[in-house]
């Protein structure tokens, strides 16, 4: 107990208000509830005016696109941090909800707003069947499939000349409207942020997370792993799909490129910027991200160079992300103690 | 008889293009996803030494193993030692260094047909009325050797040995007095070597292309997974066993199924035998 050696170190401290709003008390005051309710009011009303806030036509699309890539990031965030299934394989779900919905389009003439629906379910399915018979491994292998499998189906396509071959699928009717062509990716991704959030909290996300965290246990009382993290992939998948539906619809084109390697990469690099594990951070990261890589569009491969190395060093030598960093500065707060 | 020998010159490509991965994540358990970057880097490097710098050709080959070597040291002292042990951020962190260095090539320029490497050696000789080229020749004898000296290496010496304990049991090697540190950067020293070794051999034989890196990166995988991780038994005959299938789909159905014999390959192993062939080690820790 040598209160006088000169070494300090920093101590962190919960808030007041955050304690005090833990509870059933945090509806006693407007401040208690205004902490409470003001981050996630400042995210809604933030994310549904954006369109109207920007500039054209062209800038309104890539807030589609940041959408689209948000669904993505989300899903990698749940499937990585809640379910212990890293999945580099972003792109192999939006070309599986792509090609289905532009196939259930062009084919079968369903219209669009029936397309997307049945393409996520459909496609949920699908990934989930292709990928069950490697769910019981762990660690980097379930990965290294997950990047395998988008190479492999675009190189069949290419191989076969099937679905369109490498020219794709064209004629794909677009969304009833422009606005709501804006609206329903904008909704969907507040929607899945909000729903992921209940659902890791639910009885069933708590098994999740026990499977992330220690399979064995979950095994011994009487669950099934498999089963599970079947379940888990199932709702990724299916999220995923959905964003590659409504990107076909919007884009009205679903060709190889769906399977590029950037809807693996940039999610994950969204994630890690943003914070993992929050289900915030990763849209946070989106929004940073994507419009960056698009004003970088000038410099052509230079903007994948430039996302690497953010990835890189938000990998190596930040790992917390900014939302997680914004989370403690808001909840605590922090002061030097001598020791 | 074409198929028989074209197979073994492909098999014994793809040894090439694993040894190095092979023996960084076999042996160190650092999947070094970079590799295919490394592979593409060097073959530029011996390009500028040659055709920039003016240097005459073997000088130009000892000095770009060097400097990839030293490249390789460099990711680890740099970058992956500060995440190492988390699996997935090494997977991420080495595959980022890759996008940045091949992406980095493509917008400096380095595309198109026009770079290439002059062979070690020219001329051609025909073997049972199918006409090899000597470089091709070449690289089945040194692909031979380098399998011959890296089971030689990590059997019988001091430092392969060191390697091989780091890879079976880190705790037992780090109380025996092996820095886990200084062998990783040995490995990934030895690996990028390996790589830029590789690439000096094979890019004679054709362009050098930003591309290949990519694909160099998935045969490696491909070959080390179906073989089994470290086992150079296993990684030798997963080469023959994919290299002959890549020849016979060729030849029977079409070059456009050369890249999905090696996915379906990994996925298959994956799915059916996950440690592989011929890996003993790990086979009940890798299910649930």
């Amino acid at each position: 107990m040598n209160a006088e050696s000169g070494q300090r170190r920093r101590e962190r401290i919960d808030r007041g208000i955050k304690v005090r709003t833990a509870g059933l008390y945090a509806l006693m005051s407007w401040r208690e509830l205004a902490y409470l309710i003001l981050p996630r009011l400042v995210l809604i009303v933030g994310l549904l005016g954006l369109p109207m806030a920007m500039p054209g036509m062209y800038w309104q699309r890539v807030i589609s696109i940041v959408c689209i890539y948000a669904l993505l990031a989300l899903v990698f965030d749940f499937l990585a941090h809640f379910v212990g299934l890293v999945s580099l394989g972003g792109a192999f779900f939006v070309g599986t909800g792509g090609y289905l919905s532009a196939l259930l389009n062009v084919k079968l003439g369903l219209s669009p707003l029936l397309c997307v629906p049945v393409a996520t379910l459909l496609g949920g399915a699908v990934c989930t069947l292709l990928l069950l018979p490697c769910l019981p491994l762990r660690g980097v292998y379930f990965a290294i499939v997950t990047l395998m499998y988008p190479l492999l189906l675009a190189r069949v396509i290419e191989a076969l000349n099937i679905l369109g071959g490498t020219d794709g699928i064209m004629g794909i009717d677009s969304l009833p409207s422009a606005w709501m062509e804006q609206y329903l990716v904008i909704v969907l991704v507040l929607v899945v942020l909000f729903g992921l959030r209940r659902l890791v909290n639910t009885d069933l996300g708590l098994v999740l997370r026990a499977v992330k965290d220690n399979d064995q246990a979950v095994r011994a009382s009487a669950m099934n792993v498999t089963f599970y993290k079947s379940l888990g992939v199932f709702i990724g998948a299916s999220i995923g799909c959905l964003a590659g539906a409504c990107l076909v619809h919007i884009y009205m084109w679903a060709g190889i490129s769906t399977f590029a390697l950037d809807f693996s990469v940039l999610p994950i690099a969204a994630t890690v910027i943003g914070g993992s594990g929050t289900l915030v951070g990763p849209v946070l990261g989106c929004l940073i991200l994507v419009p960056v890589s698009e004003l970088l569009r000038d410099f052509g491969t230079l903007r994948i160079v430039f996302y690497s190395l953010i990835l890189l060093g938000f990998t190596v030598f930040r790992s917390e992300g900014l939302m997680v960093f914004g989370q403690r500065k808001y909840h605590q707060f922090e002061r030097w103690k001598s020791i | 008889m074409d198929i028989l020998i074209y197979g073994t010159i492909n098999s014994v490509t793809l040894a090439l293009y694993a040894l190095g991965f092979a023996l960084v994540y076999g042996v160190s358990r650092l999947p070094n996803f970079a590799h295919g970057a490394i592979y593409v880097l060097s073959g530029f490097i011996a390009w500028s030494a040659v055709n920039t710098f003016g240097l005459n050709y073997p000088v130009s080959i000892v000095l770009t193993m060097v400097v990839t070597a030293l490249i390789g040291s460099a990711i680890y002292l740099l970058f992956l030692i500060r995440v190492r042990g988390m699996a997935i951020s090494e997977i991420i962190a080495s595959y980022a260094i890759a996008l940045a260095i091949l992406e980095g090539l493509r917008w400096g320029g380095f595309k198109g047909m026009t770079y290439t490497l002059p062979p070690f050696v020219s001329g051609s000789t025909s073997i049972a009325g199918v006409s090899v080229d000597y470089q091709r020749l070449l690289v089945v004898a040194v692909g031979a050797a380098l399998v011959g000296f890296l089971w030689v290496f990590t059997h019988h010496t001091r430092i392969g040995l060191a390697l091989r304990g780091m890879a079976q049991d880190e705790r037992a090697a780090l109380m025996l007095g092996i820095d886990s540190d200084v062998m990783a950067v040995v490995a990934m020293a030895l690996g990028s070597m390996l790589a830029s070794l590789a690439a000096l051999l094979l890019l004679p034989l054709g362009n050098i292309v930003v591309e290949s890196g990519y694909n160099v990166l998935i045969l490696a995988i491909a070959v080390c997974i179906v073989g089994g991780i470290g086992s150079w038994v296993g990684a030798v005959l997963a080469a023959f066993l994919i290299g002959f299938a890549q020849i016979l789909t060729v030849v029977y159905l079409g070059a456009h199924y050369q890249m999905v014999v090696a996915l379906l390959a990994i996925i298959l192993t994956l799915i059916l035998k996950p440690s592989g062939l011929f890996g003993q080690q790990k086979e009940l820790e890798e299910r649930v």
